[in-house]
C-alpha cells in the first residue's frame, strides 16, 4: 500500500501567538468590526489584526485610489484613511465576542494612542481584558495620524519607538508586536529600537508614502477630497518587492531579528511562501482581500499545503528562513559565473520583443539574420522596419494567386526570418530578453562553463583570489 | 456639376442588416488592447496591405490616446474606418498575429481599429493635412472607388490638386454600392468620404469618362491620370433563358437593396457562383425574405473562392450549397422565371465531364448570377498606350505606373478583384510615386 502523506501542518506560533494557519488579516477595513472578522474566520483566515483602535477619529470621504497596470486593476493601492472611527467600547465588546465564538483563531488588537504612558497602559489593559491574544503597536500609519504625533511620527524616531514599546511592555501580559513603517531610510534602526524596548515580535511593512496619480482634467491628485488631496499609504502587489527587502534586512540583523509577521502585497500562497522563506513566522493581507474578498484564503491555504506536500515539508518551520542565507552583499557574488540566453526555436512565436529589448535596452547581441536577411547581422531595428515597409503584400485570393510558388518548408512553427538569434559571445547574461519574452521557457538562461574558480569582488580586490583554472 | 452625396438611410435596410461584429465598449477595447504584445516589426503590420502600424495604434488605445490612434490608422489607410469593418481580417492582419502560435485567440485588430475610428468620428473627425502649402501639380482620378480615393487623398494632403470623375451619383465604388450592409453601411462609407472632400478633393459625379477624346482632354488638363475604375458587370452565363425576368446580376441586386430601391425578395432563390459575391448575395436574399436560398456551383467547397469564414457564416444563416452542378438552361415565360435546368458534372483531369442522365430542374423564382466580374475592356482599350494583360491594367507594382507615363492605376482593375484594403494600398503607393514626380515637374 502506498503510504499516504498526512496533510502538512499549517499552524504557526508567532512570538507565542498561535493560529491554525499563517494567514492573518492585516489591520485595515477587512477587520473593521466583529461581524466581518467572524465571516473571515468562517472563510478560513487564521488570525485577524483588528483595525487600529484608539481615540476614534473622523475620516474624509473619498479615501482610496489605485494604480492600474496594463488593464489589471489595483496593482497598487493607496489610502488616506485614519484609524478606526468606531467608539472604543464597541470595538472592545466585539473583540470579546469574537474571541468567545472563535477561540482557535488569533485576534490581535492594533493600538495607537497619544504618546502618554497612562494612555498606553489603559488601552493595553482594555484590549487584554477583552481577550486579545496579542497586541500590535501601530507605529506605521504614514498619513494624518503622524501629523498628530502618532503612527509613523513614532515609528520614524528610534527613541520614541523604544520608549513607547517599553511602556507597553510594562503592562502587557500578551505578546507585543511592533508594526514598522517603511518610510525611513534604514528600517533596521527602528527594528533594533523596538527590540531594545522589549518587543516580542515585529510586523513589517506598513504602507509607503505615495501619490498614486493625478487627474489630467482637474489637475487634482487622487483621491480627490473636494479639490485637494493628501499623500497616502501605498500597498498591494506593487509593494511586495520593497516589503521583502525590508523583511530580509530585519531578519539578517542580529540586533533587530525577532519573530516577524510579514506584510506588503501578499496576494496568493506563493507570495506568502516568499515571506516565510525570508524568515517571517506568518503573513498579513489587506489589499488582496479588499479586492477579492475573504474567499481568497481558501487557495492560499490549499496552494501552500500542496506546495509543502510536493517539497516534503511537514511544518512551516521546516522551510521558514531557508532563503535568508541566499541573500548576500553584492561583493560576495561570484564574478566568474556566466550565463547566456538561449532561444528555443520551436517555442518562439516571432514577436521579436527580445530583439528590440536587447538592441535598445541591453547589449545589441540578438540579431535577425537566421534566414540570411539582406541587411544581416548588424542591421539596426530601424533598418529592419524600413525594409518591411517597402514590402508589398496583398490579400491572398487563391483563385488569383495560383501562380505563387509554394514556400520551402520551415523547420519551426515560426518562419526562420522572425526567430531571433543570440550572439552568445557578446551576451552578458543580463536576463532581459528572457524577462520580456511572453512565452514561458522560450528563452532560457543557460550556464556556460568558464573554467574559472569562483571569485567575488571582495576576493578580487583583496588580492586573495585564486586566479586561474578551477581544479575539477 | 452634380455635387452628389444626397443619401437617406433606409430604416428597413438597417433593420434587416444589423452589424455582424458589434463594436467594443471602452473597457472591452482596453482589455483587448492590453493583450497585444507590441511585437517588433509586427507581422500583423506586414500582412496589412496598407501596412497600418498595428501595435502602435493598439498601444495608443490602451493608453487612452484615441485621437492619436485614429491618426496612426489614417496615416497609412485613409479608409481605415471602412477597412476595419470590411477587411477579411482572418486572412490579413489577424491571420498573421503571433498569438496563433501561442495557442490563444489572435488580437481582434479589426474591432480595435473600428473602436479608434468610431471615437474619431464621435469627436468631430478632423484630419491633419500633411502640409499647408497649395502646390502646383494636378491629378485626375477616374472612378471614385477606394483606389482613387486613396490616391487623391494622399496627394491632396501633400498640397497637390486632385479631381475625381465618377459616373455614379455617390462616391465610394463598391465600398458604397457593393459591400454587404451588415459589414458596412453605405452611410458610413459616405461619412468617411466626407473627410476626403473636406481636404479639398474635387468630386465630379455623373461623369462617365469614355472614349479617346474624353481621355485626351484629361491628359491635357492634368499632370497624371489615375485609373481606379474597378471591374465591370458580372459575366454573362451564356445559357438559354438568361434574359428572363427574375434573372439578375449580383452586383445590381446588392446595389438595389443597399440603396433601398428594391427590398422585396420572395420565394426560392438560386445563386450561381461560389465567390464572396455569391455568398453576399445569398445572405442578402435570406435577410430580404427569400424562403429558400441555394448556391449552385460546378465544383465543391475545396475549390470555392469564397473565404472559409464567409462560407461558414452563409451556412449558419441557412444558405444551402449544391456542388458539382452546372446550369444548362433557365426556364419560364415572359413574366417570370420558373426553374433552372441543371446537370451533374465531375472532374476529369482538368476538364469537366457531364454525367449522362443527370439532368434535373431546380424550381425557382429568382436566379442571381455571381460568376465573376468582367473587366471594363472597352474603356480600358481607349486608354491608348496603357498596356493590359488578361484584361487587367499592367503596372509597376512599386509605383502603380502603367506603360503610359501619364497614367497610374490601382485597385480591382489592376489586381483582378481583391479587397478594399488592396485598392487603398495601390492608390496610396501610386500617390507616393506620383508625388515624387510632381515635385520634379513643378519644383
Ligand atoms: C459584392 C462585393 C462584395 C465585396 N465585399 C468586400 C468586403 O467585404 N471586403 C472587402 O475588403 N472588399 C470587398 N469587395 C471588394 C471591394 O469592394 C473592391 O475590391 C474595391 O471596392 C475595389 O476598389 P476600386 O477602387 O478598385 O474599384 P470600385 O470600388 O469598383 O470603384 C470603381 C469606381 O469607378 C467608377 N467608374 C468605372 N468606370 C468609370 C468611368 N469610365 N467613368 C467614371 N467612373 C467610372 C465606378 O462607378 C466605381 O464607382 C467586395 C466586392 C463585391 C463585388
Ligand atoms: C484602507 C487601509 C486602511 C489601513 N488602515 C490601517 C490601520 O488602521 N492600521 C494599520 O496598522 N495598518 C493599516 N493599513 C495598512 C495595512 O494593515 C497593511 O499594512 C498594508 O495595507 C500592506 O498590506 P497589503 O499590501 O496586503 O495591503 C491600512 C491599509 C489600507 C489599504
Ligand atoms: S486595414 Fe484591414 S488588414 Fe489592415 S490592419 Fe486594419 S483591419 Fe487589418
Ligand atoms: S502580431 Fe498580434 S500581438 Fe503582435 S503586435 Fe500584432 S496584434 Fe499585437
Amino acid at each position: 500500500m502506498v503510504e499516504r502523506k498526512t496533510t502538512p501542518n499549517l499552524s504557526v506560533n508567532l512570538a507565542g501567538i498561535v493560529s491554525p494557519n499563517p494567514f492573518w488579516l492585516a489591520s485595515a477595513p477587512p477587520t473593521n468590526c466583529g461581524e466581518q472578522v467572524m465571516r473571515a474566520f468562517d472563510a478560513g483566515w487564521g488570525g485577524a489584526v483588528w483595525k487600529t483602535i484608539g481615540d476614534p477619529i473622523v475620516n474624509v470621504s473619498s479615501r482610496y485610489s489605485s494604480v492600474d497596470w496594463n488593464g489589471q486593476r489595483m496593482m497598487g493601492f493607496n489610502n488616506i484613511e485614519l484609524i478606526t472611527d468606531r467608539p472604543l467600547e464597541v470595538n472592545l465588546r466585539e473583540i470579546a465576542e469574537v474571541k468567545k465564538r472563535y477561540p482557535k483563531q488569533a485576534v490581535i488588537a492594533s493600538l495607537m494612542v497619544e504618546s502618554k504612558r497612562e494612555a498606553w497602559h489603559t488601552i493595553v489593559k482594555q484590549s487584554e481584558d477583552a481577550g486579545a491574544d496579542g497586541l500590535e503597536l501601530n507605529f506605521g500609519c504614514p498619513h494624518g495620524m503622524s501629523e498628530r504625533g502618532m503612527g509613523s511620527a513614532v515609528g520614524q524616531v528610534p527613541e520614541y519607538t523604544e520608549m513607547i514599546t517599553g511602556w507597553v511592555k510594562e503592562k502587557a501580559r500578551t505578546p507585543v508586536l511592533v508594526k514598522l513603517t517603511p518610510n525611513i531610510s534604514d528600517i533596521r534602526v527602528v527594528a533594533r529600537a523596538a527590540k531594545r524596548g522589549g518587543a516580542d515580535g515585529l510586523s513589517a511593512i506598513n504602507t509607503i508614502n505615495s501619490i498614486t496619480g493625478i487627474d489630467l482634467d482637474t489637475f487634482v491628485p487622487r483621491p480627490n477630497v473636494d479639490g485637494k488631496s493628501s499623500h497616502g499609504g501605498y500597498c498591494g502587489p506593487a509593494v511586495k518587492p520593497i516589503a521583502l527587502n525590508m523583511v530580509q534586512q530585519v531578519q539578517s540583523d542580529p540586533e533587530a531579528k525577532l519573530p516577524l509577521s510579514g506584510i506588503g502585497g501578499v496576494s496568493d500562497w506563493r507570495d506568502a511562501v516568499e515571506f516565510l522563506l525570508l524568515g517571517c513566522g506568518n503573513v498579513q493581507v489587506c489589499t488582496a482581500v479588499m479586492h477579492y474578498g475573504y474567499r481568497i484564503v481558501e487557495d492560499m491555504a490549499d496552494g501552500l499545503a500542496n506546495w509543502m506536500r510536493e517539497k516534503g515539508f511537514a511544518n512551516i518551520s521546516d522551510f521558514q528562513g531557508l532563503s535568508l542565507a541566499r541573500v548576500q552583499e553584492w561583493k560576495h557574488l561570484n564574478l566568474n559565473y556566466k550565463i547566456v540566453a538561449r532561444i528555443h526555436e520551436e517555442k518562439c512565436i516571432g514577436c521579436e520583443l527580445c530583439y528590440t529589448a536587447c538592441w535598445d535596452g541591453a547589449h545589441q547581441c540578438i540579431h535577425l539574420d537566421r534566414a540570411g536577411q539582406s541587411n544581416g547581422h548588424h542591421a539596426t531595428p530601424a533598418m529592419h522596419e524600413a525594409e518591411s515597409k517597402q514590402r508589398i503584400s496583398m490579400t491572398p485570393i487563391p483563385k488569383l494567386d495560383h501562380a505563387t510558388a509554394s514556400k520551402g518548408k520551415e523547420p519551426y512553427p515560426t518562419p526562420l526570418s522572425r526567430i531571433p538569434r543570440v550572439d552568445e559571445a557578446e551576451c552578458v547574461g543580463c536576463n532581459l530578453c528572457s524577462l520580456v519574452c511572453p512565452v514561458e521557457d522560450c528563452i532560457t538562461m543557460e550556464q556556460v562553463e568558464t573554467h574559472l574558480a569562483s571569485q567575488s569582488w571582495e576576493q578580487r580586490t583583496s588580492g586573495a583570489a585564486t586566479l586561474g583554472r578551477k581544479n575539477d | 456639376m452634380s455635387t452628389g452625396n444626397k443619401y437617406e438611410e433606409n430604416p428597413e435596410v438597417t433593420a434587416r442588416f444589423p452589424d455582424i461584429h458589434p463594436p467594443f465598449d471602452k473597457s472591452g477595447a482596453t482589455i483587448e488592447a492590453n493583450r497585444c504584445l507590441y511585437c517588433f516589426d509586427a507581422p500583423c503590420t506586414a500582412a496589412c496591405p496598407t501596412h497600418i502600424d498595428v501595435p502602435r495604434f493598439i498601444k495608443k488605445i490602451s493608453q487612452g490616446n484615441l485621437r492619436g490612434s485614429a491618426l496612426t490608422i489614417l496615416d497609412a489607410n485613409i479608409l481605415g474606418a471602412s477597412c476595419s469593418r470590411v477587411c477579411p481580417v482572418d486572412v490579413l492582419c489577424e491571420g498573421a498575429c503571433v498569438y496563433h502560435r501561442y495557442n490563444k485567440q489572435p488580437i481582434e485588430i479589426g474591432r480595435l481599429q473600428r473602436f479608434a475610428m468610431d471615437a474619431f468620428y464621435r469627436n468631430g473627425a478632423v484630419l491633419a493635412a500633411k502640409t499647408t502649402e497649395r502646390r502646383a501639380g494636378k491629378v485626375a482620378c477616374i472612378g471614385a472607388g477606394p483606389a482613387s480615393l486613396a490616391f487623391a487623398a494622399e496627394l491632396r494632403q501633400r498640397g497637390f490638386s486632385a479631381a475625381i470623375f465618377e459616373r455614379k451619383p455617390l462616391p465610394g465604388g463598391l465600398n458604397t454600392y457593393g459591400v454587404a450592409e451588415y459589414k458596412l453601411r453605405a452611410s458610413d462609407s459616405l461619412r468617411e468620404i466626407d473627410l476626403i472632400r473636406e481636404l479639398g478633393v474635387d468630386f465630379q459625379f455623373g461623369r462617365n469618362i469614355s472614349g479617346e477624346a474624353a481621355l485626351a482632354a484629361l491628359e491635357r488638363e492634368f499632370d497624371f491620370i489615375f485609373l481606379g475604375v474597378g471591374l465591370g458587370k458580372i459575366r454573362l452565363l451564356g445559357i438559354p433563358g438568361e434574359e428572363l425576368p427574375g434573372v439578375v446580376d449580383a452586383l445590381k441586386f446588392i446595389e438595389e437593396y443597399k440603396t433601398g430601391r428594391n427590398l422585396k425578395v420572395g420565394g426560392r432563390v438560386v445563386v450561381l457562383g461560389a465567390g464572396n459575391t455569391a455568398i453576399d448575395a445569398a445572405r442578402a436574399a435570406v435577410r430580404l425574405g427569400a424562403q429558400d436560398v441555394q448556391i449552385v456551383y460546378r465544383r465543391d467547397e475545396s475549390s470555392m473562392s469564397a473565404f472559409l469564414f464567409e462560407y461558414e457564416h452563409a451556412r449558419e444563416e441557412g444558405v444551402k450549397f449544391r456542388w458539382w452542378t452546372q446550369p444548362v438552361k433557365l426556364v419560364g415565360d415572359e413574366k417570370k422565371i420558373s426553374g433552372m435546368e441543371c446537370m451533374k458534372v465531375e472532374m476529369d483531369g482538368q476538364s469537366f465531364r457531364h454525367l449522362p442522365g443527370s439532368h434535373f430542374t431546380i424550381p425557382c423564382d429568382m436566379v442571381i448570377s455571381a460568376i465573376g466580374q468582367s473587366p471594363l475592356l472597352e474603356f480600358l482599350q481607349a486608354c491608348r498606350g496603357v498596356k493590359l494583360e488578361n484584361g487587367r491594367v499592367s503596372v509597376d507594382r512599386a509605383t502603380g505606373q502603367t506603360s503610359h507615363a501619364k497614367y497610374f492605376a490601382g485597385g480591382d482593375c489592376v489586381n483582378g478583384g481583391r479587397e478594399v484594403v488592396d485598392a487603398v494600398a495601390d492608390g496610396k503607393r501610386a500617390a507616393l510615386a506620383a508625388a515624387q514626380l510632381l515635385e520634379k515637374i513643378h519644383g
